[in-house]
This record gives C-alpha cells, structure tokens and sequence, in this order.
C-alpha cells in the first residue's frame, strides 16, 4: 500500500521509494526514508498533499510522491504474526 | 580575518543564532527557507574581527534547489562550521552533521531549540554526544541567547574529526547507534498548541482556521493602518510640519525655482500634501504619511504569521490551486512577502526547486501582487470614491494573477515539481523577537525607499519644468485615450512608476480622474511594470532573456486588462 492509500492516523512502516536517487536524497533529508515509522495526519481533496509524521517533524507531501512512498501498515504485520 | 559559516536543516533557528552571536539582527522566521541570500555579520574575539555567515538551510550536502547550492557552494570558503542542530529531531538534523564532519573543515555543534526537549519529553546525553561526534557539542537557545557565551567560548575547540562511514547506508546505521546511545524518550503532554496544529490540519478546520486568519488580518492591516494615519501622522503633519514649512515658503518669496522644488504648488495659498509635490510636502508626506503606517501594520501582521508558524499550513491548503498555476503551494509564501514589498518576494522565489517555477512566480509576482507602498496609495486614493472601486482594482489583480498563471503554465516548459515541505511547529512568537523584526523592516524601507522617493519627486519637478513631459503625453496620447479612456497627462504617472509606484498613484491625485478612470489608471499601474528596484531584483535573479520576457507580459496583460476595463466598467 502506498502513503496516499492509508486512511488518516494510521501508522506504517515505509517499505521502499519507488522513484529515482534525487527524490530519495530530498526524502530523505526529511526523515523519510525505508524502515522508519511514519502516521498519516491528513489528506487533501483534489489530488493535494499528503501531511504526515515522521519523529517530531510533520512533512507535506505532494500527491504523487505520495503515491510513490511504499508503506506497510502496522496493524497489518502484528495481525499476521498472531495468524501464524 | 576566520570566517564562520552557520550550516543547518532549514528552520533550527540559524537566524536566530546569528543575530546572537553577531549583534547584527537579521529577519528570522519560523518557516523553512526565511534565509535565501547570505548575511554577513562581525564580531570581535580577543583582538580578532570574526566574520559569521547565516547561511540558507538546507537538509542534505547535495542541493535540491537553489537556496540549498547556495548553501553547500559556501562551505568552500569557511574556516569554521557551526553546525546548528534542532535536537527535538536529532537522527535527521546528524544526516546533515555526519556529512559535515567529512568535509576537510573544523566543526562545531550548537543543540539548538534545548528549551523544547522537556516539554517534549526527549533526554538527550550531551556529553556522550560529544563523544560519540568527535567535535565539540553545545546545547543552546537562539531565541533567548542561552548558551551562546559558551559556544563562542568553544570555537577553538572545533575539530575535524575521522568519519567511519562511506555511503548513505553506512551513515544512517552510524546515526542511529548514535541515537541509541544519546537520546531516551520519556511521556510528554499534549500542549494547547499541538492541539490547534491538529485542528488546522483537519480538512474542513483548515479551510475553516485559513479564512478567520487571512480575514482577521486583513482588517487587523486597516484598522491599525488607518488609525496610524489618522491618530499620529495626519496630526504630525498638519500642527509640526505645515507651519515650519509655510515659514519657508514665505521665506522663499512663495514662488521660483528653489520654492517649487522644495515645496511644490501652492494651494488656495496653502499646502495641500496631496497636490503641492515639492520635495518636504508630498516628498515626505507619502513614503511617512501615507505608506509607513501600512509599513508599520501589514509588518507588524505578516512577523506574527511568520513566527506562529502559519504560512506552510496556508501553503499546503493553497496548493491545489497553484497547482493550475505552475506552482506549488510553498510559492504562496514569496507571493505574501511580494504583498510588503516585491523586491524580497522575488528573492523568495529561490525556495522554489526549477527555473520554470522561479520564472513564473516572479513574474506573477511582479504583474498581479501589489506592494503595501501601492497599495497604501491606492487605498488612500481610490478608497476616496467608495470602497467597490477598490475592491475592482484588486479583484483585476487577483484575475490577472489567476490567468496569466494558467497561460505561463501551459507556456513554459519545463517541470514544476510537487510540495515537499517539513510544517514547522506552532509557536507562540516573543513580543521581543517581533518588536525587533518589525524595526528591521521599518527602518530598511525608510533606507531604501525614502531616498527613492525623495529623487523621484525632485526627477518629477525637473522634467516639469524643462517641459519634457508635454512631448511624452502627446506621443502617448492615442493610446491612452483610446484602448484606455485616460486623459493624456496620466501618462506622467505611469512613466514615475518606472521608479516609483506610491509616487506614481500620488501624481494622480491632483489630475481629478473620475471613479471609473482612477480604477484603471490605478490597475494598469500596478501591472505594466514592476519599480526600478524590483526590475533590477527580476534581472539577478531571472537573467536578463527572462527578464525581457517577462516585462512583455506584463506589458500586454496591463494594457488587455486596462482596456477590457474600460470597455466594461
């Protein structure tokens, strides 16, 4: 699932960036990057930004590098620990 | 002479720290990207000049915009690096640390914003910190000068220390044994305010908070604008300065050379500030009288939003919209400082990532947002003829900025990139911090724009009496009578707007345009060409092809607007 698909206050893990080594590196110096802890905070209509959390900053995110941050909701991994 | 250079993350309160150690106060904010430029400031150490450099923030050693090569092309010439760390989000601030401490340069670390880490709940091992780094660690708070003393202190202790990464990876596994070492977390509280950041961020409370804020101010910027003029400066003038000047008008034999120069046209035997345009009446009564008061008010306003931290959210809501304009939201924050005056505006526009969406914000800068001097003056003028007049000439401007927007962004090639912006925390700004800034930007305009001012009347009065203006308003008459329905001598004016536009809406004070014609006159002026300073500000930062470029545009769009105006109203 990518950041833009998770509902407002969920929290996820990011899994992979799916873009090239400049959108990374600007991800990155945020506080984005794979394995860190990120919660959706909100979302806007017509295609606007993402804001989310990421340790003690809020980003804004536009629409499409939203879609391409790859996010692996927490809630998800615990449930599938317990199915085991 | 040792040159310090202040490098961080944007926002950690660089400034803030400048101001502090250099004594010199420059404007600090709180959003990311208030430094485009570099300041330069001075102090003594021992016998010692020490130059200190606030330098733009930036997240990473390899730029992403032009503020941020700015940035890293001045790490070049330093002799010494204050690495300004926000320790309430240290793992990303030591991203940019841990690749400081590669360069061949010495470095030392200021924990800034240290009076946030308890109410946050963050513990933070300064000591091991040190350790861990290899250089010396200073916890600080720029805002108050805590630790400042002891940072100085330190400077000759700042080393280059061996790095042990190579690549990012390295770096992030290195950063965060770091962070496990230094850093416990303990339960925090809610704050009043983190609560209001919540409320702001809700979809409907957003659009809700934006309105009430950007309606409270604009009648905040009014109210307080208007009751200066009235309350302080009218009277100033009208019992100080009218009886020393009339003495001087006696004194000059009430007429000749020295007496229009100096205090214009006589009025019924009096001065009429508004009428007379010699260099101490009009020349002084509107950059003090008329202009200051809204200096003072939409200053006073727009450091308030600035230090709250307001204008990223504002940012993010708008940027659907500037979207549809080639932009992205974070361009709303150049446009706002364009609305003070539109020489830092376009210099703003650095925050922007592509030339494309730097060429097109300037330039809608430069055509649709009005500087509070213009708008002071047009306020005062047309404001005369009833309140729907004003509201036509800035509901032409805001459509002009809309359009022209839309056209440039099918126009230009290129790519305009999408938002990606850290959202500063709310704070509550100090009464201090804002006092000082707002006598920053007073006295920087009383600077810059009074001696323009000044020169330009005294351009005026000259050019009257070699009787130049006669030839232009001929050779210009067509069209202005024609496409815009203007009496030729307006012409006078728009040509003053070349170096002034306050001064330029003045000169038609005395021209007894009707409604309808001060509403063009008034729109025409503020789009057909930007003032001498914010041309030259167009040309270093656009180049001069671009620049061209977009004086064509704003020649077309004043003149299309002027004439569907005059068609319509």
């Amino acid at each position: 699932m990518t950041l833009h698909q998770m509902n407002t206050g969920q929290t996820g893990t990011v899994v992979s960036i799916l873009g090239g080594r400049r959108l990374m590196q600007r991800l990155e110096g945020l506080g984005i990057r794979p394995g860190k802890k990120v919660t959706k905070i909100t979302s806007s209509p017509f295609r606007g930004p993402v804001t989310l959390r990421v340790d003690n900053t809020q980003v804004a995110v536009g629409f499409g590098m939203a879609n391409r941050i790859v996010v692996q909701l927490d809630r998800y991994m615990s449930g599938d620990i317990i199915t085991r | 002479m040792t040159h310090i250079l202040l490098v961080g993350n944007p926002n950690v309160g660089k400034s803030a720290l400048f101001s502090r150690i250099t004594g010199t106060h420059i404007v600090a904010s709180n959003y990311p990207g208030t430094t485009v430029g570099f300041t330069k400031g001075y102090f003594k150490s021992g016998e010692e000049r020490v130059q200190v450099t606030d330098v733009p923030g930036t997240y990473t050693l390899e730029p992403t915009s032009k503020a941020e090569e700015v940035a890293v092309e001045m790490l070049k010439d330093g002799d010494l690096v204050i690495n300004v760390v926000d320790v309430t989000n240290l793992e990303r601030n030591l991203n940019l640390t841990l690749q400081l401490l590669k360069r061949q340069i010495p470095v030392i670390v200021a924990l800034n914003m240290w009076d946030d880490t308890r109410h946050r709940g963050i513990n933070i091992d300064v000591a091991r910190l040190e350790e861990l780094l290899g250089v010396p660690v200073i916890p600080t708070v720029g805002v108050t000068g805590q630790g400042i003393k002891e940072l100085v202190r330190r400077f000759p202790e700042a080393s280059i220390p061996k790095t042990t990464y190579s690549g990012s990876d390295e770096r992030w596994a290195r950063i965060g044994d770091i962070i496990k070492q230094v850093q416990s977390l303990s339960h925090h509280h809610h704050t009043w305010y983190e609560h209001l950041e919540d409320a702001s961020n809700n979809r409907i409370g957003g659009i809700f908070v934006a309105l009430l804020v950007l309606s409270a101010s604009f009648w905040f910027v009014r109210f307080v604008g208007e009751g200066i003029i009235s309350h302080i400066a009218e009277p100033l003038f009208e019992w100080l300065w009218t009886p020393l000047l009339m003495k001087l008008s006696l004194v000059l034999g009430s007429g000749g050379f020295w007496h229009n120069i100096l205090i214009g046209k006589l009025i019924n035997g009096q001065i009429d500030y508004s009428q007379s345009f010699g260099l101490l009446s009009t020349g002084l009564y509107i950059p003090l009288g008329a202009v200051l008061p809204y200096i003072v008010s939409f200053y006073l306003v727009l450091g308030m939003l600035e230090d709250v931290g307001y204008l990223p959210r504002l940012a993010i809501l708008m940027d659907t919209l500037m979207h549809k304009l080639g932009l992205h939201g974070y361009a709303i924050i150049p446009t706002i400082l364009g609305l003070g005056c539109n020489v830092p505006g376009i210099m703003a526009t650095r925050i922007l990532e592509s030339r494309r969406e730097r060429f097109i914000a300037a330039t809608l800068i430069s055509i649709g947002v009005p500087c509070a001097a213009l708008q002071a003056m047009i306020v005062g003028l047309v404001g005369q003829q009833g309140w729907q007049y004003v509201a036509m000439v800035y509901g032409s401007l805001f459509i002009s900025w809309l359009i022209i927007g839309f056209i440039l962004n099918h126009a230009v090639r290129g790519f305009s990139p999408e938002i990606l912006v850290e959202i500063p925390p709310y704070r509550l700004p100090l009464l201090r911090t804002i006092a000082e800034k707002l006598w920053l930007r007073i006295s920087e305009f009383i600077r810059e724009a009074l001696p323009v001012v000044l020169v330009t009347v005294l351009v005026i009065n000259i050019l009257y009496i070699i009787g130049i203006f006669n030839s232009i308003a001929n050779t210009a008459a067509p069209v202005l009578t024609n496409l815009l329905g203007l009496p030729k001598e307006t012409i006078v004016a728009l040509v003053v707007g070349f170096l002034r536009k306050d001064v330029a809406i003045g000169m038609l004070a005395p021209l007894a345009l009707t409604a309808k014609q001060l509403v063009i006159s008034s729109t025409v002026l503020a789009m057909f060409f930007p003032c001498a300073a914010t041309f030259v500000m167009l040309a270093r930062e656009l180049g001069a092809r671009d620049t061209v470029k977009a004086a064509g545009i704003m020649i077309v769009a004043a003149l299309s607007m002027g004439g569907l105006q005059n068609l319509i109203l």
